[in-house]
C-alpha cells in the first residue's frame, strides 16, 4: 500500500480507538470529581462519590442480588452446559442437530425475546417473578456461552487418554473426574468467569423477569431517570474496573488450555 | 433409537440439558407463540385462537411506523459501524507488524463487548445530555453560550450510542475473515500489476465479504432488539419494536400484541442469521 493510504488508515484507526475509550475516560474523570454537575472546569479531586456509593443501602441490596444471580446462573450454566457439551461431542442420538440449534440460540436472539417469552411461560403456569426466575433466564443465555467454549476444548482433546483410563479399570465417572475434568477446566473457568460477567451486567432478561428484588443494572436503569449523577459514574467506574480484571484472567484462561489441551 | 455410548451414561448426558433446553427455551417460546392468538380481554387475555394481534399490527400506523424505525435505525447503526470498524481491523491485520501489538490492540477493541451494556449507553446519556460533557465542553471554549438539548433525544444519538456498543460484534468477524486472507493471493494480485485500490477491490473485499455480513447481520439483529439504549438516549420519538414489546408487557398490559411483536421479531432475526451462515458455509467451500 502506498505511504498515503498508509498514514490515512493509521488516523483512522486511531480516532477509532479513541472513540472506543475516551466516553470511558470521561466516566472515570467525573467520578473523581468534586462537583455535582458533570461540567468543565473540574473542581477537584474526591472520593466523595464513592463513600456516597458505599453508604447506599439500595445499592448494596441490589449488588448482593446480582452476586447471587450470577453465582447460581453460571454454576447452573457450568453444570448443564458441560452436560450439554460432551453430548453434543460423544453421543450420536436422532435430533442432535435440532438440540445443538436450540441450545445455542439464545445467543443470537435478542435478550427481549428471551425474557418476554420466559415471563410468559411462568405466568402460564402461575409462577411468581423473584430472583429464581431471573436466574433461570440468565442460565438460558449463558447455557450457548458454556457449551461452545466446552465443546471446541472437547474437539481438541485426545481421547485415548480416556480410553486408557477405562482400560485399566477406572468407571466412567472416575474417567470424567480424573481424566476428562482436569483437561477442560482451563476452559470451564474461562468461560464461568465470562458467564459471571454477562449475568452480572444483564438488563434485557432481567428486566422482564424479576419480581420485588433489584439487580445492580437494575437499580442503576431505575435511577437513571433522575439523571446521570456522579455516583452512578463511580460505581460504572468500579464495575469497569472489576470486568477488565474478570475479562483479563478469563482470556488467560481460555488461551493457556489451547495449547495443554492436544 | 440407537444411542452409541460415549465415556458417560449417555441418558445422564443428555437428559439434563434436554429438560433444561425444553423448560427455559422451547416451551417459553412455544407459549409465546400461543399467546400471540389468545384475544385481550380482561385483566390481560383468554385463550382463543385469534390473528387479532397481528392484524392490529399490520393496519394501525403506529405499528408500521414502529418497525419501519426499527428498520431504519438497524439499517444506519449497521453501516456507521461498519465504516468505523472496517479500516479499524483492516489497519490491525495488514498495517500492524507486531504481533504482540497486534494482540493487545485485538484485545482492546473486543474487551468493551464484556462491558456492561448499560454503562455503555449511559456514558453516551453523560456525554450528550442537556447539563453533559459535551455541551459543558462548547460552552468552556466559547463555541456556545448555552447549553443545548439537541444532543440527546433523538435518532443520531441513537445511532451513535449503538455503534458505539456494537463495534465489538463487527469487528470479531471482520477480524477473522481478514485475517484468513492468505498473504501470497495479495502479493500475486499486485505482481500481475493490480493497483493498491485494485487489489483492495477484486482480492481482498470479496474474501472479507463473509466477515462483514456476518457483522452487519449481528449488528441489525441487536440493535432491533434494543430496548435499553433506545429509551436512555432515544426519547419517546424513539420507540423501537423492543421498547413497543416492553410497553405491552408493562403500561400497556397487552400481552397479545407485545407476544404478537416478539414472533415477528423472532422470526425475523431468524431469517437473517439463517442467510449469514448460508453465506459463510458457502465461502467454506469456496476457499478449500
Amino acid at each position: 500500500m502506498n505511504r498515503l493510504g498508509s498514514i490515512t488508515l493509521g488516523v483512522w484507526a486511531s480516532v477509532a480507538l479513541v472513540f472506543l475509550y475516551l466516553p470511558v475516560a470521561v466516566l472515570i474523570l467525573f467520578s473523581f470529581n468534586d462537583n455535582q454537575l458533570m461540567v468543565l472546569p473540574l473542581k477537584g479531586f474526591t472520593l466523595g462519590w464513592y463513600e456516597a456509593a458505599l453508604g447506599n443501602e439500595m445499592l448494596l441490596r441490589s449488588v448482593r442480588n446480582s452476586v447471587i444471580v450470577a453465582a447460581a446462573s453460571t454454576l447452573i450454566a457450568l453444570i448443564v452446559g458441560t452436560a450439554a457439551a460432551l453430548a453434543l461431542d460423544r453421543v450420536a442420538f436422532p435430533g442432535k442437530v435440532v438440540f445443538r440449534f436450540v441450545i445455542l440460540m439464545p445467543i443470537s436472539l435478542p435478550g427481549v425475546i428471551t425474557g418476554v417469552s420466559i415471563l410468559n411461560m411462568f405466568s402460564m403456569m402461575g409462577v411468581g417473578l423473584s430472583l429464581l426466575t431471573v436466574v433461570i433466564g440468565h442460565t438460558a443465555m449463558l447455557l450457548a456461552l458454556v457449551v461452545t467454549q466446552v465443546f471446541a476444548r472437547l474437539q481438541r482433546l485426545d481421547r485415548s487418554m480416556e480410553d486408557a483410563a477405562g482400560d485399566l479399570g477406572a468407571s466412567p465417572w472416575e474417567t470424567f473426574r480424573r481424566v476428562t475434568l482436569p483437561n477442560i477446566r482451563t476452559a470451564l473457568i474461562g468461560s464461568g468467569l465470562l458467564s459471571f460477567i454477562v449475568s452480572f451486567d444483564e438488563v434485557a432478561v432481567t428486566f422482564f423477569l424479576t419480581g420485588r428484588e433489584n439487580t445492580l443494572p437494575m437499580y442503576i436503569y431505575s435511577s437513571l431517570r433522575q439523571g446521570p449523577s456522579p455516583e452512578l459514574n463511580a460505581i460504572c467506574t468500579v464495575i469497569f474496573a472489576g470486568t477488565v480484571v474478570l475479562i483479563g484472567i478469563s482470556v488467560i484462561f481460555l488461551r493457556t488450555g489451547k495449547g495443554a489441551a492436544t | 433409537m440407537k444411542l452409541k455410548y460415549g465415556s458417560m451414561g449417555p441418558a445422564t448426558l443428555l437428559g439434563l440439558p434436554l429438560l433444561w433446553a425444553l423448560f427455559s427455551i422451547v416451551i417459553p417460546l412455544g407459549v409465546l407463540l400461543a399467546h400471540s392468538f389468545f384475544k385481550v380481554s380482561y385483566p390481560i387475555f383468554k385463550p382463543a385462537f385469534v390473528f387479532d394481534s397481528y392484524a392490529t399490527i399490520a393496519s394501525d400506523p403506529q405499528y408500521l411506523q414502529v418497525i419501519a424505525r426499527t428498520a431504519k435505525i438497524s439499517v444506519l447503526t449497521a453501516i456507521s459501524t461498519l465504516i468505523v470498524t472496517f479500516p479499524l481491523v483492516y489497519f490491525l491485520v495488514f498495517t500492524v507488524r507486531s504481533k504482540a501489538v497486534r494482540s493487545l490492540l485485538y484485545f482492546m477493541i473486543i474487551l468493551p463487548l464484556w462491558v456492561s451494556y448499560l454503562l455503555r449507553a449511559y456514558v453516551w446519556k453523560t456525554i450528550l445530555g442537556q447539563e453533559g460533557v459535551l455541551n459543558s465542553v462548547l460552552m468552556y471554549m466559547g463555541i456556545t453560550d448555552k447549553p443545548s438539548g439537541l444532543f440527546l433525544y433523538n435518532q443520531i444519538a441513537m445511532v451513535i450510542t449503538l455503534t458505539y456498543i456494537f463495534i465489538p460484534f463487527m469487528a470479531m468477524p471482520i477480524y477473522a475473515a481478514l485475517e484468513r486472507i492468505p498473504m501470497r493471493l495479495i502479493e500475486a494480485a499486485m505482481d500481475l500489476g493490480m493497483t493498491p485500490l485494485q487489489t483492495f477491490w477484486n482480492v481482498t473485499l470479496p474474501l472479507a465479504m463473509p466477515g462483514v455480513v456476518a457483522g452487519v447481520i449481528f449488528t441489525v439483529c441487536l440493535t432491533s432488539g434494543d430496548f435499553v439504549a433506545a429509551n436512555l438516549v432515544g426519547g419517546p420519538s424513539g420507540a423501537m419494536v423492543a421498547s413497543t414489546i416492553q410497553t405491552q408487557f408493562g403500561a400497556s398490559l397487552n400481552w397479545p400484541l407485545g407476544s404478537a411483536l416478539s414472533v415477528i421479531m423472532f422470526v425475523a432475526v431468524t431469517v437473517l442469521v439463517a442467510i449469514s451462515e448460508r453465506f459463510n458455509a458457502r465461502d467454506r467451500i469456496n476457499l478449500s
